[in-house]
């Protein structure tokens, strides 16, 4: 018989427990192909974060560590700088990486640390109920914002992260990417592709890959409305785009 | 380095993690630790050791949670504000059952405090001191000398138990020198780590995690880490008699304010005053055993501390309503003096006469 197509062997045969529609799935499947392809499996460690990736281990077969909320890239510079043979990568989603972990992925890019972050920005605090994240869009009904997020309530813009990441000399590589269909999948993983092999490379600094991803639990839509509003919404305040390097 | 040399507390502690074997360094500053960094920032890259200077004490006890979690042996320091902001991570070495070291050069608080030297974060060190149900062991060191050879049993110890070993000490002990000699003590045998995140070359995925959802399972960890909580309390437990024997008043103090107290109770003996003193090196586990033992016959206990009175507790749960507990407290960076506690001393003593 001629295989055309196999899972790859470092995402484990095992029943998901995210949502129907969910991104991250889709998500770790791409981190999951690409360390298959570029044979890095014996010497990757991944950081899974609070929120609904944190078990992103039962899936990823590869050796991995969870570390408390937004911490993950202080973990990967205390193991990449004793590591520095080891490829190391942090998952973080939004709340982690751009509320609570703000600090921690600033100056992990400020000191060009040579790990790679994949972002997962689904616009919404998942695992806790749906609630505002810094990377919710104006209007955008949550569990917080049961008046759509307005600025004139205190409730601040979306966060861009990755446009203030990129302007720091410390990151070498950052670009926005969709989960949104096939071609921004397609696009998706040629991009985690080039972050784990400039690391691989010893490129002097972080490498990032954002994820707009979708939720069609707390974005209250069926999954093909959420891919579409990627598209004709979230793409907006967060425009697609290979930011630098 | 085994020659005799003259160095300040915080020195002597960076140079001794260094013969101890540390991989990585990861602090931020503070006062009155900021030798430490210092030090460390220099001497670790001469030895092909990693130092990072991090965003924030958070960040740096995460760092110190990343090469532990890759095997490497990792400290942090800082004063007590900044391992305040550390007992989150912490918290999760003591769930992911990680060996770490961490420096607790004490200074005054609530609060910002002051930068004067105190005791005050003996229940914080003690009680785990983070979120959730875990111990650090606690060393309390009281001489420069000390400090060094705290080092090595602190390392050893952590990666023994996997666990957090906390060397509790104070800006005076920091800040002063004293002659000291590093010398690689023989060492305990260790286990190997094969749990450590390395690349799964040959062998199954290895996780390190501290989230335990399925029904049982976080409260089997609990139960695990209680039973080795236990062993250590059997095992680890190191104090120093005094001219405790005779002693009809026995003075607990820890750290430099043993130092304080051992000069009281030799002038007390001077005075035909018959005081003695258990100084207690390991806070967690407390040397509850020796000191119920002392209270088998009637004293009086006297704790001196730099505090309101938070060892005292721990004293007045070993003796066990058996003997009087005091206490002699300077908060706030108060030192006490050798005659505020020689006086101390002969008060309890007229009271003992009276009784």
């Amino acid at each position: 018989m001629n295989t055309v197509f196999k899972r790859t062997s470092v995402l484990k045969d095992c029943p998901t427990h995210y949502c129907p529609g969910c991104g991250h799935g889709i998500a770790h499947r791409l981190v999951a192909e690409v360390i298959d392809e570029l044979d890095i499996q014996d010497r990757t460690i991944g950081i899974a974060p609070v929120g609904c990736a944190v078990l992103a281990y039962n899936y990823l077969d590869v050796d991995m560590v969870e570390v408390a909320h937004g911490r993950a890239p202080a973990v990967a510079t205390g193991m990449k700088r004793t590591n520095p043979d080891k490829i190391i990568f942090s998952y973080q989603g939004d709340g982690d990486l751009a509320a609570i972990g703000t600090a921690e992925i600033i100056h992990a890019a400020h000191r060009a640390e040579r790990i790679t972050v994949i972002f997962i920005n689904n616009a919404v605090f998942g695992m806790t109920g749906g609630q505002m994240a810094p990377t919710t869009m104006l209007g955008q009904v949550t569990a917080t914002t049961q008046q759509g997020r307005n600025p004139s309530n205190g409730q601040g813009y979306p966060l861009q992260v990755s446009e203030i990441l990129a302007l720091l000399p410390g990151t070498v590589y950052v670009e926005r990417c969709a989960l949104n269909g096939v071609p921004g999948i397609r696009r998706t993983k040629a991009a985690m592709k080039h972050a784990f092999q400039l690391q691989m490379d010893d490129a002097p600094g972080l490498s990032l890959v954002e994820v707009l991803s979708p939720c069609p639990t707390y974005w209250r839509m069926s999954p093909a409305k959420a891919m579409k509003w990627i598209d004709e919404q979230m793409s907006r305040a967060f425009p697609i785009a290979r930011l630098k390097g | 380095m085994n020659e005799r040399v003259l160095m300040c507390g915080n020195e002597a502690l960076a140079e001794a993690a260094i013969v101890a074997g540390c991989d990585a360094y990861f602090g931020y500053p503070i006062t009155p630790q900021n030798e430490i960094t210092a030090y460390m920032s220099e001497r670790m890259p001469q030895e092909g050791r990693v130092f990072v200077q991090s965003e924030s004490e958070l960040a740096a006890i995460n760092m110190v949670f990343g090469a532990a979690a890759t095997g490497k042996r990792a400290m942090t320091s800082s004063s007590s504000p900044g391992v305040s902001l550390m007992q989150e991570g912490i918290s999760y070495l003591a769930g992911a059952e990680l060996p770490a070291v961490v420096v607790n050069v004490m200074r005054g608080g609530p609060g910002l405090g002051n930068i004067a030297p105190s005791q005050a974060d003996y229940f914080q060190a003690t009680r785990g001191g983070g979120h959730g149900d875990y111990r650090t062991i606690v060393l309390g060191p009281s001489s420069v000398q000390e400090l060094a050879d705290c080092m090595p049993l602190a390392f050893d110890l952590a990666d023994q138990y996997r666990m957090t070993v906390m060397i509790l000490a104070d800006g005076i002990l920091g800040q002063m020198m004293e002659p000291v000699t590093l010398d690689p003590k023989p060492r305990r045998p260790l286990p190997p780590k094969p749990w450590a995140l390395t690349g799964m070359k040959d062998r199954p995925q290895n996780i390190v995690r501290s989230l335990y959802l399925a029904d049982g399972a976080l409260e089997e960890l609990n139960n695990r880490l209680m039973a080795k909580y236990q062993q250590i309390q059997a095992n680890e437990v190191l104090c120093e008699q005094y001219r405790v024997e005779d002693a009809e008043i026995v003075i607990v103090a820890y750290g430099i304010v043993a130092r304080i107290a051992r000069a009281a109770v030799d002038q007390a003996r001077d005075e035909g005053i018959c005081a003695g003193m258990i100084r207690p090196i390991t806070l967690w586990p407390f040397p509850s055993d020796q000191i119920a033992a002392a209270a088998e016959t009637f004293r009086v206990f006297l704790t001196v501390e730099m505090s309101c009175g938070q060892m005292v507790e721990d004293v007045k749960l070993a003796v066990a309503g058996k003997c009087p507990v005091l206490l002699h407290g300077r908060p706030g960076g108060g030192v006490p003096t050798t005659d505020e506690v020689l006086d101390k001393i002969r008060q309890l003593t007229i009271r003992a006469g009276a009784a």
